[in-house]
């Protein structure tokens, strides 16, 4: 019987998604493996749904009731608790937090850690790691050589389960931090973050003037849940905001529908979005580079096909 | 302050990543090496920090391979006192956890206030290596700060996370992981450069112990299959949208 632990993420009590895909993640590892259980860990305080979080995959919750998010923290609960349970894993979301919790709780197991996964296998009863590297353009698969695994999931590569079962709620203690977070601020805007939507409307060079972006925010309007993306150069120029940009140097993104909008297609920007279930490409340069990863393309002037493509899908919203 | 940065040589991003299936990794032929950007806005920020101390210095430490003497000579031209090589063949290549435990030894002993680290290497793209250190040290980190300010014996910073923006604060001595947007790097200049050659560059033969990870092979992401152009300007539209809702199943 193994045992796998999932260190959820709350924010403002409420639990992120990503979080219920790590706990379906580990109920098929777990029964790949020839069965066991799933244990959800939440460092803070939150109001666990149990019929949620057994349908996503938990048999049993631990919270450890901390008031505040501390990554000191909350990796050192997950090292302890893990010990505790004898995981043979520990998995969680490979967001900005996750990430930042994933090679902690490896140091503190003193095991190895595989960030970013995109998919676990198990073959001869030993779990496989999938990881892409130099930002996408090699895929690592490997094995943890240690007694249990540390891994980040990255988002929208795991499903949640959908079992008829409810977790039971427990707790457990938080361990201390020196560090602390003082404040979190939601951020203005609306949107959500590129890294999460399912939809992304991204902007490149052949935007041009910030104001040409109001388009695309147009486009992004028309479709609900869709953030905005933006290329380096727009970024760099000071255009849009580094927290919009996809990409080597920005986020990697795997949305359903990528809109590319005078993106030329570097082979950064491609590594950042390559993964995306459909792009469409829409470029005055009917040789660009992202035509070669697009999905759909339309050769043509922004100006042009951009306010009539908000228009098209203002048709489909109502 | 004591200040130590972290820095790594990896492959520039542009990049063509070409696998060597006997090494299980990248083929360095004709690969360009410098350093990881990320550790550009480390030791920014480091020389920032010890330029508002006086009596500051900056040590820069990494672990590479041999060639790896030509980024820390670029963290010394960019203004660090001095680094120090810790040198195996096969060091770039090394998991987080290997990363982080050598790091580590290499530090413990080492007085510090700060120490500075990319929040990625864009080789491996862990984002680890600074919280395992910091992890195994026993010191607190925050992590992908795009705002650090010092404020007598305690630091505060600034994250984005999905959606939001957190706000971090820890005592020293502590571990700063640096994301883009945290400052703007110096370039080297020909003074700095010339200066370099003459401070300290040690070197350390070390061994990289059991891996932490197995690989078992490195492979090309899979291709996508291939997509077509619909057509040109505002009349392909029409069509575009009726592929995204009907073929794709997108909308």
């Amino acid at each position: 019987m193994s045992n796998i632990l999932v260190l959820l993420e709350t924010r403002d009590g409420s639990l992120r998604p990503a979080s219920l895909e790590a706990l379906g993640a580990a109920r098929k590892t777990v029964d790949e493996l020839g069965g066991g259980t799933v244990t959800a860990l939440s460092y803070e305080a939150f109001d666990a749904d149990a019929a949620l979080l057994g349908a996503a995959g938990a048999d049993n919750v631990l919270i450890a009731g901390a008031a505040q998010h501390s990554a000191e923290g909350a990796a050192a609960t997950c090292t302890r608790v893990a010990k505790e349970l004898g995981s043979v894993a520990v998995l969680l979301a490979a967001s900005v937090r996750g990430k930042d919790l994933t090679a902690r709780i490896a140091a503190g197991l003193e095991t190895g850690c595989v960030p970013d996964c995109t998919a676990i296998t198990v073959a001869d009863g030993r779990m496989v790691f999938t990881r892409p590297i130099y930002a996408g353009k090699g895929m690592l698969n490997a094995r943890v050589s240690g007694a249990v695994a540390v891994a980040s999931l990255r988002g929208n590569f795991f499903a949640a389960a959908s079992r008829d079962a409810a977790a039971e709620i427990g707790e457990t203690s938080a361990e201390a931090s020196k560090s602390v977070v003082r404040e979190v601020a939601a951020k203005s805007g609306g949107r959500p973050d590129v890294a999460e939507a399912n939809i992304v409307v991204a902007g490149g060079r052949g935007m041009g003037d910030a104001d040409n972006w109001a388009m695309l925010e147009a486009i992004a309007d028309q479709l609900p849940g869709a953030a905005i993306g933006a290329s380096r150069a727009v970024v760099d120029s000071g255009i849009r905001s580094h927290s919009e940009q996809v990409g080597q140097t920005g986020k990697t993104v795997a949305p359903e529908l990528y809109i590319a909008a005078g993106i030329s297609g570097a082979i950064q920007h491609l590594a950042g979005m390559n993964n995306s279930k459909c792009i469409v490409a829409i470029n005055k340069d009917a040789d660009a580079p992202i035509f070669t990863a697009a999905t759909y393309g339309i050769v043509g002037d922004i100006n042009e096909v951009l306010p009539v493509l908000a228009e098209e899908l203002s048709k489909l919203q109502n | 302050m004591k200040i130590i940065t972290c820095v790594k040589r990896v492959p520039a991003t542009t990049t063509r990543v070409v696998i060597d299936a006997s090494t299980k990794s990248l083929d360095p032929t004709g690969v360009e090496f410098l350093l990881n950007p990320y550790d550009e806005f480390a030791v920014e920020q480091a020389l920032q920090v010890a330029a508002a101390h006086e009596g500051s210095t900056v040590t820069a430490i990494s672990l590479g391979n041999a060639a790896a003497q030509k980024e820390l000579r670029t963290v010394l031209a960019m203004g660090a006192d001095d680094a120090v090589l810790l040198t195996n063949d096969l060091a770039l290549d090394a998991d987080v956890t290997t990363t982080a435990r050598i790091l580590a030894e290499a530090i413990r002993g080492r007085e510090f206030d700060l120490l500075f680290f990319g929040k990625q290497a864009v080789d491996n793209d862990a984002h680890g290596v600074g919280p395992a250190v910091a992890t195994m040290l026993g010191v607190p980190c925050l992590t992908e700060v795009v705002k650090f300010e010092l404020d007598g014996d305690k630091v505060i910073c600034e994250r984005e996370v999905e959606g939001g923006r957190e706000i971090l604060e820890s005592p020293l001595p502590c571990a700063i992981t640096c994301q883009k947007g945290l400052n703007e790097p110096r370039y080297a200049n020909l003074k700095g450069i010339m200066k370099a050659k003459k401070k300290p560059l040690e070197i350390t033969e070390v061994d990289l112990g059991a891996p932490a990870l197995e690989v078992i092979d490195l492979l090309p992401p899979a291709d996508r299959p291939a997509g077509r152009i619909i057509g040109e300007g505002a009349a392909a539209v029409a069509e575009l949208v009726d592929a995204l809702r009907n073929e794709a199943k997108v909308l």
